[in-house]
């Protein structure tokens, strides 16, 4: 698995290309079936209706690439949107340093988790359900109902701060979020912190022996996992009006099924950012689809996140052993010369 | 008494003893809590107290009698947790499984069926989700947590489904007896009596067979138990039925005792309790460990938790936030390098 990273770049980027002709025939079958589906506003609708979901999805793909997994980040999305709401509806406090200091309390956060994974050689999986719990607890203790923010600085957020091109309209969330995922994008493939991360999920003792700074890089990525989610929050409050501490439930395995669906191997080391957001962009379209159907309830949306899954994991191990193969016999070629 | 089972009574002493002291001081200090609110020390075990037990229409009541009875459920999720972390595996979709099951036990009550059909109608529901996590685990070589995380994300939307999106209410005499029925001569609640007897099953098949020496071989080390001529697959597989079947009975006491099935909060996060318990009694997550009398305790020191919780007046929704704590501190505490770290802390505070 690691000796052959070079020359089967190929078939590593499958998935992804998979994962974008499914996109494509998805999009394709809804302009069909459906009158008023096939128009730019409607692509454009998928990314305002998921720049926090993408956000989010952005921070678990570094941790999955880091060969990590994060489940607390649904509960983080709902503790942060409620102590932004809270210290703005509370406090008095305005918007934009609220949701700084959330972000700042989301990364900490993260680091911790990171930090008791690292240290302690504790399961990834265990320590962020029991962060999901505690973010999720404590959201309820500070607010156990929703509540709305009525500060006028989100409705002209929501009214004022938009982007026009042509007909487009673009919302500062989307903006946010294609904000991120450039800045992310630059973190994963053009730093050496990025390489780390990658190094670390492909093989983590290689990375230990080549003297890479472990310990530090995971619990970066931990950080930047929390900061992510806790900006999707913030985004989400912005979005919904309103912190509510039952929100988003579940939100976890939805950014978990659009980082495998785009191409990333849940083991480590092995996807792209784009990847990511077209899993994302999937996952929405998806959704898109059973909402014209209006027939279906919103159980088919898991039922269809949990078969892709499926899918692209089975796809995942397929394409692992297929290499594993390969790289045998080339040693066995080259033993024999 | 001979040195293996000598060797094995020490081990099983030693990781139930931990939950049992801890659930003990949790008693005292509902106690103490009882003792400052009346005044008197007699007061814990008046009626209202902690450690009343009163009897009601003839049968025991109290807070006490809610542990056992409420426990059974982490109980059993802890016991088929047990043997899936045994063989190094997990299975987060017990909370799921619970909802399938208590969906099609509902379902079926309400086309007309009895209970008596339902009841085996959802435990094969409950099988066939486990045949599947232990099919992908076992031939699709899928990473346990993976494998379980995808019945867990489209298990939710399986039984939404079934239900129709609604949640279901039923009346049926046999299914509520699973929750509030009374067995004639013996003051026990019946979901304790499903607890214990699923218990002893499991005793019997790990402990008076060699299952449960070979399972804890597969976990320590598959490669070598495989190599040993040990049908490894075979009992991994049979660790995820095993695990479904007990989350199923859970999900039909837990949809008994409200006498509905709402598919998207029954059995919602319980894959946590039952870690917590396995982990708690004394097993590690690495596999290689089965304590059932260690996994038991441990789910009856978390049922004793939530109901200290729930007699402080902290909220169901807040309850999760000190347990979660307590579930991190005992996997710390498991940490060799954090009980080194502890030791340096302690001495620096002697110096």
């Amino acid at each position: 698995m690691t000796s052959d990273s070079t020359h089967s770049s190929g078939a590593r980027h499958l998935p992804t290309m998979i994962a974008l002709t499914i996109l494509a025939a998805l999009l394709t079958f809804g302009s069909i079936r459906f009158d008023h589906f096939a128009s730019v506003g409607t692509f454009a609708g998928l990314f305002h209706e998921y720049s926090f979901v993408g956000i989010a999805a952005l921070g678990t793909t570094l941790v999955i690439l880091s060969g990590g997994i994060d489940l607390s980040v649904g509960a983080v999305v709902a503790c942060t949107s409620v102590i932004i709401a809270s210290l703005v509806e509370r406090h008095g406090v305005h918007p934009l340093p609220a949701s700084a200091i959330a972000v700042a309390l989301g990364a900490g956060f993260g680091a911790a988790m990171g930090g008791l994974i690292e240290r302690y050689r504790l399961p990834a999986f265990l320590v962020t359900l029991a962060g999901m719990f505690v973010a999720r607890s404590f959201a309820f203790w500070i607010e156990p109902h929703s509540i709305s923010v009525h500060h006028p600085a989100y409705a002209w957020a929501s009214m004022s701060a938009v982007l026009r091109v042509g007909e487009l309209t673009i919302p500062l969330r989307t903006m946010i979020f294609l904000g991120a995922a450039a800045l992310t994008m630059v973190i994963a493939h053009a730093t050496p912190f990025g390489r780390y991360v990658y190094a670390i999920g492909g093989n983590e003792t290689g990375a230990r022996r080549m003297s890479l700074p472990v310990g530090a890089t995971r619990i970066g990525t931990y950080a930047l996992a929390g900061g992510c989610s806790a900006l999707a929050g913030a985004v989400f409050t912005l979005y919904k009006q309103a912190g509510d501490p039952a929100s988003a439930v579940g939100l976890e395995l939805e950014v978990i099924a659009a980082a495998v669906i785009g191409g990333i191997l849940l083991s480590g080391g092995v996807g792209t950012i784009a990847g990511t957001i077209i899993g994302v962009l999937i996952l929405g379209t998806i959704r898109l689809l059973i909402d014209f159907q209006g027939t279906f309830n919103a159980a088919w949306t898991s039922i269809a996140t949990g078969v892709l899954l499926l899918l692209f994991v089975g796809l995942q191990e397929i394409i692992v052993r297929f290499e594993r193969l390969r790289a045998r016999a080339a040693r066995a070629a080259s033993g024999r010369g | 008494m001979n040195a293996s089972a000598m060797h094995s009574w020490h081990r099983w002493r030693s990781a139930i003893a931990w939950p049992l002291v801890a659930i003990v001081m949790l008693l005292l200090v509902n106690a103490a809590f009882d003792w400052t609110r009346t005044g008197t020390f007699a007061g814990a075990f008046q009626r209202g107290g902690f450690l009343s037990i009163v009897m009601i229409d003839g049968r025991p009541t109290g807070a006490i009698m809610d542990t056992l009875s409420r426990g059974a459920t982490v109980a059993l999720l802890a016991i088929g947790m047990a043997l899936v972390i045994a063989g190094r595996g997990i299975d987060l979709s017990i909370g799921t499984v619970m909802a399938i099951t208590g969906v099609t036990a509902a379902a079926v009550v309400d086309r007309g069926a009895p209970g008596w059909l339902a009841i085996p109608a959802a435990l094969a529901a409950a099988l066939v989700c486990g045949a599947w996590n232990g099919f992908l685990v076992t031939i699709g070589r899928l990473q346990p947590f993976v494998a379980t995380l995808i019945l867990m994300v489209a298990g939710r939307g399986i039984a939404q489904a079934l239900a129709d999106g609604q949640i279901l209410t039923f009346r049926d005499p046999v299914i509520e007896f699973l929750s509030g029925g009374r067995v004639p001569w013996l003051p026990v609640p019946v979901p304790l009596l499903v607890a214990m007897l699923a218990a002893l099953v499991t005793f019997i098949a790990t402990r008076r067979t060699a299952a449960g020496l070979l399972l804890e071989a597969v976990g320590s080390n598959p490669g070598a138990a495989r190599l040993a001529g040990i049908r490894e697959r075979l009992l991994v597989f049979v660790t995820y039925v095993a695990s479904a079947l007990c989350a199923g009975l859970a999900g039909l006491i837990e949809c008994a005792r409200v006498r509905s099935a709402d598919p998207s909060r029954l059995g919602l996060s319980l894959e946590l309790a039952g870690i917590f318990a396995v982990v708690a009694g004394g097993a590690s997550l690495a596999g290689g460990r089965f304590v059932l009398g260690g996994a038991i305790a441990g789910a009856y020191l978390l049922q004793t938790m939530t109901t200290t919780m729930y007699a402080r007046d902290v909220s169901s929704d807040v309850a999760p936030l000190p347990i979660a704590c307590v579930i991190l501190a005992v996997c710390l505490l498991g940490s060799p390098r954090f009980r080194s770290d502890l030791r340096a802390i302690v001495k620096r505070g002697k110096q």
